[in-house]
């Protein structure tokens, strides 16, 4: 029970952590801007292009129902490709960092 | 008598329902099959119960009834989520929508999946990886634990209480319209059964009551889909096609539109209803509902609550991606149901029973088993209303238990006890919270019988949204916040996206009430002389057909009566105010910038040394959940 006091600033400051907190930060501020954004589109359009919405592609189905159909696929998308990545990428260097958690510590 | 509806504004629709029907005295099941209806309930009803008494006896630390001893797996949890999540406004209302008014109301169903990406990428692991049991607990970590956690539960409570009243509501309608109980009875059935599962079962009872109700609703989606869809051999374009061909769809457009459709082709009438416009007349109105659905959700806080109830992050995120996968599908399943609705059932049968159209996903099961004479028919009927009335429940049950939390760990043993409280005590006090707010849950539904909560759900998002969600985030990932933010961020978000609710045209405005009834009588009025003037002229033949209309117009006249004669001299709204201050219905567009802004503001006109001593542990173990609450082994 008795491990030794973790010293948090030493991980933060940890070249370990800084390459997992920027790759990560990069990786989901990114893919959230990419999804609002994509989501925003669909009101923007459909207030201000409704000939566009209209414009009938696959028999009946226009290009409205087809974007907002996308959506769906967008979302499952993004969500695919960040699954993939932390399973892949983000949870080993995690697991490494909390192995070795209460060995950091500061350089002095 | 059915008041003017709010039902044209989005988030709202279920709630239209609490616009006491017509039928609601006979219900929409015939008396001779309503033993079946009663059979299906009792039968749901059963199986819940016994979950609970079973989980009852595994509820005897706070961990347990909770965060069900964070020992919920994650595909389980995902379940739960999409439970959660897949309120009735979604299954019946979303549905209506779509059958009313084609692509908008499709386009509408679209944030609440995109919601969950937000979720996934920056809430989800994080919250698993420092949460305790509360969002109070989240805030507390780095900034002033007692500040944090007391408004952690103010907004907590406000927040449910919003989305409660609005659920509490649409739960009794539903009863009532559907098979005739009064609302009074209905809704204290749907509290004490809440209450039963809160109470006993704590989060383990709650979870399995949401995953069981997700599974019902997704089944019973997919077998309405699959009936619905099979005649047009699972085309695509075959189906749509038909929706496009259908007569009620083309009249329900040609009604939509008013005059200008009066020179468009039946093809064109049906195309119309593929495109967007029908609902939606503003498109900054669209952006601020979208915002507030999207950034909402991830400050809502039973659905952050379902993240401390599995064992590690990796589980909460895999219980993410299985709610996204449930609840997209689900999504893409209203697209047949509401359309489906259109073709077979029609928007004026839909609106007959219910003007929001939350009856369409009900009626078109009844429609599929056969009709309203058929047994299987109102087999289908029962079985649809009762996985809607479980859907209030569990997410009614959830929402309690949230404010429960909040009140018994965040304010009582977290600021009230410094802390100190032993397991017992603090299940004893949650139990006693939830009596609390089951009690003040079922005296507000009953006392807002027959009002129009429908801009409640909406302010439950855009409070979420605009408070919640900046402390959350800023707190997880901002170097500088600290406890003045949180305060003036949670305040002033909550405060804005109220007050802007309150002064929007959301509420009701007794003088433009009156003026469209007014015009809707002069209306009547013309066209009763006009039809008189026929029934004069007509062959003896032709008088049957024109006396209905007479009918139909008389009708419609009395109802705008009795809209007007019931505003009385009232000139303004709950306010005061003649007209709307602020031009949309949702307060998204500012008051969710405004909440971020405000938690920039404060953390840094202010000093705080825990804020920013706690931010090395706190961001190093929301990113790799070194020391987080382990699983308990039961």
């Amino acid at each position: 029970m008795s491990k030794p006091p973790i010293n948090w600033t030493a991980i933060n400051a940890d070249p370990r952590f800084q390459d997992l907190h920027r790759k990560k930060s990069v990786f989901l501020w990114g893919l959230m801007t990419l999804s609002v954004l994509y989501y925003l589109l669909l009101p923007i359009g459909a207030g201000y292009f409704p000939a566009l919405y209209g414009k009938k592609i696959w028999g009946p189905i226009n290009f409205g129902y087809l974007f907002a159909l996308s959506q769906f696929v967008a979302a499952w998308g993004i969500a695919w490709v960040y699954a993939r990545r932390a399973n892949r990428e983000f949870d080993g260097m995690t697991a490494e960092l909390v192995r070795h958690a209460s060995l950091i510590r500061a350089v002095k | 008598m059915k008041p003017a509806l709010a039902f044209r504004s989005p988030v709202v629709i279920l709630l239209a329902l609490s616009s006491a029907s017509a039928m609601a005295t006979e219900g929409a099941v015939h008396d001779r099959f309503k033993w079946l209806t009663f059979v299906v309930f009792g039968a749901i009803i059963a199986v819940t119960l016994y979950v609970t008494y079973v989980a009852a006896k595994r509820v005897k630390s706070a961990t347990q009834f909770y965060a069900a001893g964070r020992s919920v797996s994650g595909i389980q949890n995902g379940w739960a989520i999409a439970g959660d999540y897949l309120s009735a406004a979604s299954f019946l209302g979303i549905a209506g929508l779509i059958s009313l008014y084609g692509y908008d109301g499709f386009m509408y169903s679209v944030g609440w999946l995109v919601a969950y990406v937000i979720v996934l990428l920056v809430v989800a692991e994080p919250c698993r990886n420092i949460g305790k049991y509360t969002l109070g607990d989240i805030l507390a970590f780095r900034n002033g634990p007692k500040t944090a956690k007391i408004l952690a539960a103010i907004s907590t409570i406000v927040v449910s209480i919003f989305y409660l009243t609005a659920q509490m509501v649409a739960g009794g309608v539903l009863i009532e319209t559907l098979i005739g109980i009064d609302y009074e009875v209905s809704v204290i059935a749907v509290g004490v059964l809440m209450l039963a599962y809160v109470l006993f079962g704590g989060m383990v009872a709650t979870t399995w009551v949401q995953i069981i109700k997700a599974m019902l609703l997704m089944t019973a989606s997919v077998v309405l889909v699959v009936f619905t869809w099979a005649p047009y051999g699972f085309s695509l374009p075959g189906f749509m096609q038909a929706v496009v061909d259908n007569p009620k769809v083309q009249a329900q457009v040609l009604k939509l539109l008013g005059d200008p459709a009066t020179n468009m082709t039946a093809q064109e009438l049906g195309q119309r209803f593929l495109e967007p416009g029908l609902l939606f007349k503003n498109p900054i109105d669209q952006i601020s509902l979208g915002m507030a659905l999207v950034l909402g959700t991830a400050g809502m806080p039973h659905i952050l609550m379902r993240f401390f109830t599995v064992p590690t992050a990796k589980d909460a995120r895999v219980s993410v991606i299985w709610a996204m996968a449930i609840i997209g599908g689900f999504y893409v399943l209203t697209l047949f149901l509401g359309n489906g609705a259109a073709i077979n059932v029609a928007a004026a049968e839909i609106t007959r029973i219910d003007q929001g159209g939350n009856m369409a996903g009900p009626l078109l099961a009844q429609f599929l088993g056969g009709g309203p004479d058929s047994l299987l028919g109102n087999f289908f009927l029962a079985f649809v209303a009762a996985v809607a009335f479980a859907t209030i429940v569990a997410v009614v049950a959830a929402l309690v238990l949230a404010s429960a939390s909040a009140m018994s760990h965040d304010i009582w043993v977290g600021v009230v006890k410094g802390e100190h409280a032993t397991q017992e005590e603090e299940v004893r006090a949650a139990r006693i919270c939830s009596i609390i707010v089951g009690v003040i849950a079922i005296t507000i539904g009953i006392a807002a019988k027959g009002q129009n909560v429908a801009h409640l759900v909406a302010l439950a998002f855009a409070v979420a949204a605009s408070s919640n969600l900046p402390a959350v985030l800023l707190t997880l990932y901002w170097k500088k916040c600290n406890t003045g933010g949180i305060v003036l961020g949670m305040l002033v978000g909550a405060i804005a996206a109220i007050a802007l609710v309150l002064v929007s045209p959301t509420m009701t405005y007794p003088l433009s009430v009156k003026a469209t009834n007014e015009k809707a009588i002069k209306a009547a009025d013309d066209k009763l002389a006009e039809l008189n003037a026929d029934l004069a002229a007509a062959e003896p033949t032709a008088q049957e057909k024109i006396k209905a209309a007479i009918t139909a117009q008389e009708n419609a006249k009395k109802t705008a009566q009795d809209a007007v004669a019931k505003l009385g001299n009232e000139r303004t709204s709950m306010v005061g105010l003649e007209k709307p201050l602020f031009e949309l219905k949702n307060p998204g567009l500012i008051s969710i910038p405004l909440g971020f802004l405000c938690v920039f503001l404060g953390s840094l006109l202010y000093r705080d040394r825990r804020a920013q001593e706690m931010w090395d542990e706190l961001y190093v173990r929301q990113n790799t959940g070194i020391a987080a609450e382990a699983a308990i082994a039961h």
